[in-house]
């Protein structure tokens, strides 16, 4: 006879999204497995297992559990609901991808929703701990992700090298963590706060290091220059579907780590990494708008304009004020349709055995498929920062608290290499439009990728129009924190 | 007012534009039809405006005020006065003409292309409505959108280097003006309502810092020398469609945007400047006479003139008296009839002969004659023969310059000479002389072209016989726009004596 432990399901309560997905993953596991003929439902029951965990996550309390070491905060909500988005509308667009480039799709979805999961984890990390775990749960499942197209002899390098250098950012962002614990005896994010005020270790050196080696990993995560090199190789050799999430959902949950540590754990050091991160965010906007500019791979163009995005985002972390925070958070939702949306018209190009990733390959898009030129045409746009897109009332948010933080030179040269930006989306544009097509290849949306599109218009063009009710969301969350 | 009446203008061409998505692409006459007939209603929806104007009082009216994004003050307001009203009317004008100068000369993408056309009008009219800071600055960059297309899609051969350049000359300029807003802003009592942003005291330093971020935003648009640059491409690349409404309406933005935000908001740094805006006037003026002079390319050589005669519009405005803005503001309107009507007119020519160079010209008048009466009218009103619309604006800037700093009108006369000069040397190259080769056998104007230039012809003589009709809207909000520049500035800033000329 053995006596029944009564578990306190009710401490469990905050962490069930995360549970949710996790049997998921499993699910589409055994699905793959034993039910190789129902492999076309996998892409749904992603999708409805994602949506039914972002209402959870919307939904949800605002509470603390586990001793401080999982926050489900509304900084949290932003972020996981950002991390979701970017799945769920992922996961839309995969199938007809996959099927077009032969992609096995078994375990595909699985590792989506494993490294989803340690998104959920580092947006809602308390501890350096959790925060840690939820890094390397999400960049497992990714190694693997951009190596999954096996006869593809870039994708392999590419995940050697995001492999390596994964593995080298997370060793200095460990070693800054062990400084901490070092300074603090602690793990706990917000003690070390405290013991930092109280003890006053603002001036220590070895707590600089620490800092140091913090925003060196954090860096190296959203790829932010000058650690931004394995970004352009990685994504072009990925397949694009997988670029199209990692430049999104791995972003974001960076910057949800980065804000964490930085305004949570170390607020005193703000008049160290306030300027460290302007020039970082004004190093990382040239490298990502100059180097884009002599592209002529489409693929590789939107890495470096990625890049560039994780710049611009910047300037609302390193204001260090509840409103940049917000205007970050704000940027990188509008960011997640308007990124997406590009990624998936160069995904409609493919065609089975030619990837299609070239500027050229899009000359007179206009002609051929007018809605996919204009769709395009919208999300170009909105990249580079042209109203009524989201995409300038995004920017606009940014330069505001940058400049109300006290940067306005950083915001002078924001603007003008958004400028510069212009030019290579504009490009494109002006290849899509003007240019005379070559050859009739017809296009052809899936039902998912018609949704996701749908989906990417919709947050582009609502949130140009009405911005006002994300940034009180975001506002919210970030004033119950 | 029930009725948004100002909405109603900004939105009813955007919708009737995507309406136009509905109809099968095939169908080029319906769309067509269908683009002129918005272009019609919105052309009527400025008659309430016209008739329910109220002439005496500086107050915005029509207004509309709605709260957009709360969390930082910004509203989605609307309203006009005396000098928007007539840019409203201008452009409604302007784009019904465009949809008909476009009738046949667009034979490619037609849908698309009208429905640019039309959403470019309502973010035109956005401009001229809106009275928040933010909101006016939504629509003046959503313009850049359909504009860029309409140059780079349907524009000349060189059409991609203009469109591009066009783009990013004017992104710049915004984006300068877009972190001067945010200071602003964060200086003004945050909020981005244009009249509690006037008359608050900024220091001096502050208002030269604005005034020059807004200046890169405007004078790229007006252009003033030496930003001008992508004018002549833009003008020459661009359909005639473009054409028409870059030189009817885009380029009066730019002065409309020192009219309504530097002149109000910043007095002082306006006194300040007035010596340096008046120079790169007057330079204008005559540099783009002279260059006029060596053209060889129809459409870039009235390009220029329109960097001339825009230099007049900028030397009245900062002659800051009540003649040299309202003749400002006329000169504008006549700027945008005058300029607009040529482009018309060379569009309809260069459909027939495909060519923009005017030696290729020759004699047009014999084989041409209706199209040459209606383009020696149009000359002769770019040139000012009293009794035309240019007339009335130009002595009535260089009046409110002589009444500020006498050398600059005396230097701007000299514009007007080289002016007449560069356009009766035009036609006479292209309407005299022996008939050449490929022009001989050249369809007649058909009635839409005669109908596309009557409303032109019409308004030149209406405007130069009796320019009350346009002045009467102006007296009392400039009025007030000179109180509100004179009133704070005297304090601050010596003027010369006698400056204060308005009843």
């Amino acid at each position: 006879m053995i006596d029944t432990v009564a578990v306190n399901w009710t401490a469990v309560e905050p962490i069930l999204p995360e549970l949710l997905l996790i049997s998921i993953g499993v699910l589409l596991i055994g699905c793959d497995l034993f039910l190789p003929r129902q492999r076309h439902l996998l892409p749904w029951l992603t999708v409805v297992g994602c949506v039914t965990a972002l209402a959870m996550v919307l939904g949800a309390q605002f509470t603390t559990a586990f001793g401080g070491m999982f926050l489900a905060d509304g900084y949290a909500m932003v972020f996981k609901a950002i991390c979701l988005g970017a799945v769920i509308l992922t996961t839309l667009m995969s199938e007809q991808f996959c099927r077009v480039i032969g992609l096995r799709q078994g375990e595909y979805y699985s590792l989506l929703l494993f490294s989803l999961v340690g998104m959920l984890l580092m947006a809602s990390a308390g501890d350096l701990m959790v925060l840690y775990l939820g890094l390397e749960l999400m960049a497992l499942p990714i190694y693997a992700l951009v190596g999954l197209h096996k006869r593809e002899q870039r994708t392999s390098e590419a995940a050697i090298k995001y492999f390596l250098m994964g593995g080298f950012a997370s060793a200095l962002l460990l070693f800054g963590m062990s400084l901490l614990y070092g300074l603090t005896g602690t793990t706990e994010i917000a003690r070390i706060a405290e013991l930092i005020a109280s003890r006053q270790l603002s001036a220590n050196p070895a707590l600089l290091a620490a800092l140091g080696l913090l925003l060196a990993g954090c860096c190296f995560k959203i790829a932010a220059a000058p650690f931004h090199f394995w970004t352009p190789d990685v994504y072009e050799g990925a397949p694009t579907i997988v670029t199209a999430f990692m430049s999104v959902g791995p972003k974001a949950a960076g910057f949800a780590l980065f804000g964490r540590v930085l305004f949570l754990g170390l607020p005193q050091l703000h008049d160290h990494w306030g300027p460290i991160l302007a020039v970082l965010a004004l190093l990382t906007m040239a490298v990502g708008n100059i180097t884009a500019l002599c592209q002529q791979s489409l693929k590789r163009m939107l890495a470096y304009s990625s890049i560039a995005h994780a710049g611009y985002a910047l300037l609302g972390l390193l204001a260090g004020t509840a409103e940049g925070l917000a205007a970050t958070m704000t940027y990188l939702v509008i960011y997640l349709f308007m990124n997406l949306g590009a990624f998936a018209i160069l995904m409609l190009l493919a065609a089975p055995g030619e990837p299609r990733e070239s500027l050229d390959d899009c000359q007179g898009l206009a002609t051929r498929h007018p809605l996919a030129a204009a769709l395009m045409l919208v999300f170009l746009f909105s990249l580079t920062g042209i109203p009524p897109t989201g995409g300038f009332i995004g920017k606009f948010y940014l330069l505001k608290a940058a400049f109300a933080a006290g940067y306005p030179l950083t915001v002078v040269g924001a603007v003008l290499f958004s400028a510069i930006s212009a030019y290579f989306y504009l490009r494109v544009v002006r290849i899509m439009y003007m240019g005379e097509p070559q050859e009739v290849a017809r296009l052809s949306f899936s039902p998912g990728m018609a949704a996701a599109l749908g989906f990417c218009l919709l947050g582009v063009l609502g949130l140009g129009f009405f911005p006002g009710l994300l940034l009180d969301w975001t506002m919210a969350a970030f004033s119950a924190l | 007012m029930s009725i948004p009446l100002l909405s109603t203008l900004i939105f009813f061409p955007i919708l009737g534009g995507l309406s136009l998505l509905c109809v099968p692409r095939q169908q080029t006459a319906t769309i067509r039809t269908m683009a002129l007939l918005v272009s019609l209603v919105e052309l009527l929806l400025t008659l309430p405006l016209v008739l329910l104007f109220d002439k005496s009082t500086h107050v915005m009216q029509f207004t509309e005020h709605h709260p957009w994004i709360a969390a930082l003050h910004i509203n989605y307001a609307l309203g006009i006065d005396g000098i928007s009203i007539l840019f409203l009317l201008l452009t409604a004008l302007i784009i019904v003409l465009s949809v008909l100068v476009s009738w046949e000369a667009i034979s490619d993408k037609v849908p698309e292309f009208f429905i640019a056309l039309l959403l470019l009008e309502g973010a035109m009219m956005g401009v001229f409505c809106a009275t928040d800071f933010f909101l006016f600055y939504i629509f003046w960059e959503a313009m850049l959108i359909p504009m860029f297309l309409i140059i780079g899609i349907w524009g000349g051969p060189n059409r991609i280097y203009a469109t591009i350049k066009f783009f990013l000359y004017t992104l710049v300029g915004s984006l300068l003006m877009l972190v001067g807003i945010i200071l602003l802003y964060q200086h003004g009592g945050h909020t981005f309502d244009i009249l509690k942003l006037a008359g608050q005291p900024y220091s001096l330093k502050l208002q030269l810092i604005l005034f020059w971020a807004f200046f890169a935003a405007f004078a790229v648009k007006v252009p003033m020398w030496p930003v001008h640059t992508w004018l002549p491409d833009a003008h020459t690349e661009a359909p005639a469609a473009g054409s028409v409404v870059l030189a009817g309406v885009l380029i009066k933005m730019g002065a409309y945007g020192f009219l309504r935000f530097s002149l109000p908001i910043l007095p002082d740094a306006t006194q300040q400047m007035l010596l340096p805006m008046l120079v790169l006037s007057v330079i204008a003026i005559v540099y783009g006479a002279i260059i006029c002079l060596a053209q060889s390319d129809l459409k870039r050589l009235i390009a220029y003139s329109s960097v001339s005669h825009m230099g007049f519009v900028t030397l009245g405005m900062f002659a800051l008296n009540q003649r040299g803005l309202e003749g400002a503001i006329l000169q504008m309107i006549n700027h945008g009839v005058v300029t607009g009507a040529l482009f018309l007119a060379v569009g309809m020519i260069y459909e027939r002969t495909h060519t923009r160079e005017i030696a290729a010209y020759g004699g047009l008048a014999s084989t041409m004659p209706v199209f040459a009466g209606f383009f020696l009218l149009f000359t002769l009103a770019a040139v000012g023969l009293p009794g035309t619309n240019g007339f009335v604006g130009e002595f009535l800037i260089l009046l409110g310059g002589f009444e500020r700093q006498p050398w600059t009108s005396v230097v701007a006369a000299s514009g007007l000479i080289l002016g007449a000069w560069y356009m009766l040397w035009l036609y006479q190259r292209l309407f005299f002389n022996e008939v050449k080769e490929g022009m001989r056998g050249l369809t007649q104007l058909n009635l839409r072209e005669i109908l596309t230039l009557a409303p032109m012809v019409v308004l030149i003589f209406w405007i130069g016989l009796y320019p009350n009709a346009l002045l009467g809207f102006l007296h009392v909000s400039v009025g007030h726009l000179l109180d509100q520049v004179h009133g704070v500035g005297l304090a601050g800033v010596a003027l010369p004596t006698g400056t204060m000329l308005h009843p």
